[in-house]
Parts: structure tokens; C-alpha cells; sequence
């Protein structure tokens, strides 16, 4: 598939000397949902602003759409729509002149239609002549949103895109989000709400301490590294785990009434089979079992640990 | 050239003034106003001419210049420092405009607040004097050029400053004190020779002076000067400008 956005040994070191990002090299997808985990800190929010232009890089070459986004700026920054995580707005003006506005800034004819199909999209319109400081925060948020779409951008950066905002409008912002993908708009999202990649994004890249630490198709990713286990609820709790299952992964919980089994989704055998014969032949009886999958929570926080431990090291 | 973006800039920032109408126009003018009741017509009375020109009338291009070069600078400063404060300067890194464009859009509205008051000063106070202008070219001229170099200095100061005391410091203990030094209500000639020696090295001086040459032909100094020295000026806003977009300062980190 083709790379809309291509980031080549990016490194970014601070005024202070500290090293926001080390070496980063990653190539978007064009069309795809790509969601950017990490913990605060970690890097995302500089490395979207590098790409975007409001952060200079210390080295690496970035190119958006084939332009080298400091050489041929112009034609790159013209393919980008940003929504930064904080609610950056004008106080006074109306939704529809700061929409505007921003079509006008990324050289766009004025255009009434394109502001009002927006602004629908993002059921602003009945606020379009409202002042932006009497809105809610939720509908700044959307007011960011349709200043980035304002332009008709090719790639969409979305910084946090649902910190702080209610359940309802995170759905409703997770589904403008899907229509823009079928739109064909790729869509670079950073978020603290793993369930929000989990449930939309195509890949993940996980950033911690700067470094790119894993990228990877989401499905994929929970294939590899999720694990399953199987609850078996005893009838009789275990002091021990008898030597006849000793070859088995299995432990104990619960004060000796719960035994885990825990398999790789990947392996043909899981041996699940085995293992319950084994019980029935020990005489091990159970009352009833549960299977858990580990969810892409699971596998960022293992990973993130993971970094944290290496670099520590 | 996104002469769009330009565009959206300049009407955005004239959008700004629209909404504070009569902070931005009337006060002001009134303030002027204020400064021809008391110099004029309190003082006058007791100046009657300077180097042939009644006093009332020989003080006009230098309050015009007074207004000029404080409201050059506040605009132009205020302009760009609120986008900075209040974080909407990320949509202006983050478009696909140049540094030349964001300058045009932000000093030309600036620019043209300040001439368009100081029109409207000029012809206030053709109400109360007689008003002569021998060089309406030059008189704009100097005007336009005055406006364009202050409203680019504000600039960098509202690129410079980390807070609004900055902001306000460079007008109120720069630009007033240099103005009031600079001839504004009176002809440099008058000083002590040792006070005109010092003067020389006061910038608005040779503003004031050029300014003042296009109405009555008279001037401390020669107009070719005045002229060489706000292009000096326009130029040395000019490079800084173009050294802060070079290098981000205080813009990217």
C-alpha cells in the first residue's frame, strides 16, 4: 500500500536538552485509521508537531504526500488538517467565521457550501452564529475538528480527540472519524483511551520515552502478544498443583479454588484437551470455567512496563 | 503566494477592530483631541508662531506622528502576541502560509488601522487649525511609511513578549518618552545646541521632522535624512522579521 506520510530518523532534542524523540522512522498508510499509543509524556504530541510544522525537528527527514515538509512545506502542510489536544480558539469570533477563516488561511476559495457541510457533519450548524467562547467544551472540541476539515484535508491529525469529552460525543466523534476513513482521509490519532484504538484504529504504534517501540496491525499485534486463560472454578480447593499436571502452565489463585491455565492463541495445540483429560484422571473436579483474552490494554501496558524496565537497565 | 490566506488574515484582524470600535477609533481620536485643547489652545495662546507657522497648526504632524507610532506598535504587537497567548498560533505554524504572508496580513491590517487614523486625525484637527500641506505625496508617503516600519516593529514585540507587562513596556517606556523628546510639540532649533546634539540620536526625530517638511516646508533637519533614516529603520524591522521566521524564535520550540 502506498505511504502518505513517511518520518525518517527523527530525532528531537529540546532547548533543555531533553530528548522528546529518539530516531524515529515510520511510514503511514494512505487511507488507514493509525493510532499512536503512549503514555503522557512519551513523545506523541511532539511528533505530530513536527509533521504538522509547529515544532522543529533536531534531525530526520519527513515527507507528507512525496513534499519534504520543510523544502516544499506548502504543498505538504496543504494535504494536513491538525486538531491539537488543547482547546485553542478565538473567543469572540463565530463558528462559521472561524471556519471560514481557516479555509481561507490553507488558500482555499471562499466556499459557503463546503463550511456548511462541515459544520452539519459536525452538528454545529444550528451554533454557526454563535460566539465560540459561549460553547460548551465539547462543542469546541468539535469546532477544532471542522477548522481542520475546513481545508478538505488528506490527513487528519487528531491529538486526544476525546480527552475530556462525554460518552455520547465520543461516539458520535468515533463515527465522524469512520466517515472520513470511507472518505478516503487518513486518519493519524493519538489517544489515552486504548479501547478508542482497539476500536477503530487498522494499526498501532506504541511510543514510550521517545522511542517507537512496537508498529504494528492492530489484529496482528493482539494475536502475537495477547494471551488467553482459562479459569477452571474447583470444587475442592488444592494445596499444591498435583505432579501428574505439573507439565502443564497452570497456577493456582484464589487461596487454592481457582486454577489458571494460560495458552498462546497462536499455537495449532492450545492444549486445552490435555490438560482437561489430565484433571478428570487426578480426580480434579470443577464447577465451572471462564476463558479471558487479554485486551490491546493488556499488551500496552506490558509493553510500556516492558520499555520502562529495559531502560532502566 | 496563498494571497487567500493573506486575505483571511487581513480581514480577520480588521474583523478585531469592527468589534472594539470604540477603543480602537474613538479613543484615540479623542486623546488627540485632548493634546490640541491643551497644547494648542491653552499653550498656543501664548506661543504664537514657530519658524513662521502658528503653533496650533506647526504641533498637528507630530501628534499624527505620536498616534501613529503608538498605535502602529500596539495593533501590530497585540495582534500576534493574543494567537501566541491564547495557543490559536498553531493554526497559523501549521498552514501552508509563509513568514512573508503571515507578516503581510498581520502588519498590513495593523498598518492600515493606524493610517486610517491618523487620516482621521489630520482632518479633526483641520478643524480647529488652518492645515497646509505643501507635499500631499510626501505627506502620505512618510505616513505609509511610518505606519508600515512601527506596525512591524510591534510585531516583533508581540513575537518577543512572554507577557502582557512586555507588551505594554516597549510603548510606554520607549516610544512616549521618544516621541515627546522627538520635536513633537516643539522645533528641535529651540534646544540648548548641547540638547540638539542629543536629540539627533532620538529616531522619531528625523520621523517627526520628514513628517512635519510635507505640511510647512520646514524641518530640523533635511528631509533627505529623515527619509534615509525611516527606510534605515524599515529595513532593520525587516531583517529581524525575517530572522525570527528563520529560526523560530519564540515561535517554534
Amino acid at each position: 500500500m502506498q505511504n502518505v506520510i513517511s518520518i525518517a530518523g527523527l530525532s528531537k532534542t529540546y532547548a533543555t536538552g531533553f530528548r522528546a524523540l529518539k530516531r524515529i522512522d515510520l511510514d503511514i498508510r494512505k487511507g488507514e485509521i493509525f493510532a499512536l499509543l503512549g503514555p503522557n509524556g512519551a513523545g506523541k504530541t511532539t511528533l505530530i508537531g513536527i509533521v504538522c510544522g509547529i515544532v522543529n525537528a533536531t534531525e530526520g527527514r519527513i515527507t507528507v504526500g512525496g513534499h519534504d515538509i520543510v523544502h516544499d512545506y506548502r504543498a505538504a502542510r496543504a494535504l494536513i488538517g491538525l486538531v491539537p489536544q488543547e482547546l485553542h480558539t478565538d473567543a469572540f469570533e463565530s463558528v462559521q467565521a472561524t471556519v471560514s477563516f481557516s479555509r481561507g488561511l490553507w488558500g482555499k476559495p471562499h466556499d459557503p457550501a463546503i463550511v456548511e457541510k462541515v459544520l452539519r457533519q459536525l452538528s454545529l450548524w444550528d451554533k454557526k452564529d454563535e460566539r465560540i467562547m459561549t460553547l460548551s467544551g465539547g462543542m469546541k472540541r468539535r469546532v477544532m475538528i471542522a477548522k481542520a476539515l475546513a481545508h478538505e484535508p488528506q490527513i487528519l491529525f487528531l491529538d486526544e480527540p476525546t480527552a475530556g469529552v462525554d460518552v455520547e460525543l465520543r461516539k458520535d466523534m468515533w463515527q465522524v472519524v469512520r466517515d472520513l476513513r470511507a472518505s478516503g482521509v487518513t486518519i493519524i490519532l493519538t489517544t489515552h483511551y486504548i479501547e478508542e484504538a482497539e476500536e477503530m484504529a487498522d494499526r498501532v504504534g506504541v511510543i514510550n520515552n521517545g522511542e517507537l517501540i512496537v508498529v504494528e496491525e492492530k489484529a496482528e499485534l493482539m494475536r502475537k502478544l495477547g494471551r488467553k486463560q482459562l479459569t477452571l472454578y474447583l470444587q475442592k480447593p488444592l494445596d499444591a498443583i498435583p505432579p501428574a499436571l505439573a507439565h502443564h502452565r497452570l497456577a493456582l489463585a484464589n487461596g487454592g479454588s481457582e486454577l489458571v491455565f494460560t495458552y498462546d492463541t497462536q499455537a495449532g495445540r492450545t492444549g486445552i484437551t490435555a490438560l482437561l483429560s489430565d484433571l478428570s484422571e487426578a480426580g480434579i473436579r470443577f464447577k465451572d470455567l471462564q476463558t479471558t483474552q487479554s485486551s490491546l490494554e493488556d499488551i500496552f501496558v506490558g509493553l510500556v512496563r516492558q520499555g520502562n524496565h529495559a531502560g532502566a537497565k | 503566494m496563498n494571497w487567500r490566506a493573506v486575505q483571511a488574515i487581513y480581514i480577520f484582524e480588521m474583523a478585531r477592530t469592527g468589534r472594539t470600535l470604540m477603543q480602537s477609533i474613538l479613543s484615540p481620536v479623542l486623546s488627540t483631541s485632548l493634546y490640541f485643547v491643551v497644547f494648542g489652545a491653552a499653550i498656543g495662546t501664548r506661543i504664537t508662531e514657530i519658524e513662521g507657522v502658528q503653533y496650533g497648526a506647526f504641533i498637528v504632524p507630530g501628534l499624527i506622528m505620536l498616534l501613529l507610532l503608538t498605535q502602529s506598535v500596539m495593533n501590530a504587537s497585540f495582534g500576534i502576541y493574543f494567537p501566541k497567548f491564547i495557543g490559536t498560533i498553531y493554526e497559523l505554524l501549521s498552514a501552508p502560509v509563509s513568514a512573508f504572508e503571515i507578516v503581510l496580513g498581520y502588519v498590513g491590517a495593523a498598518a492600515t488601522k493606524s493610517i486610517v487614523l491618523g487620516l482621521i486625525v489630520l482632518a479633526t484637527s483641520a478643524l480647529f487649525v488652518p492645515i497646509k500641506i505643501a507635499h500631499p505625496f510626501w505627506m502620505l508617503a512618510f505616513l505609509v511609511l511610518t505606519a508600515l516600519t512601527f506596525s512591524l516593529f510591534g510585531f516583533i514585540i508581540g513575537i518577543w513578549a512572554e507577557g502582557f507587562e512586555k507588551l505594554q513596556i516597549v510603548p510606554l517606556l520607549f516610544i512616549t518618552p521618544l516621541t515627546f523628546l522627538g520635536g513633537t510639540f516643539y522645533s528641535v532649533n529651540v534646544l540648548p545646541p548641547f540638547w540638539q546634539t542629543v536629540t539627533l540620536f532620538n529616531p522619531v526625530v528625523y520621523l517627526v521632522s520628514g513628517f512635519r517638511w510635507s505640511f510647512y516646508e520646514v524641518a530640523d533637519v533635511h528631509v533627505e535624512i529623515s527619509l534615509a533614516m525611516t527606510l534605515l529603520f524599515l529595513f532593520a524591522c525587516l531583517a529581524t522579521v525575517w530572522w525570527i521566521f528563520r529560526t523560530g524564535y519564540r515561535l517554534k520550540n
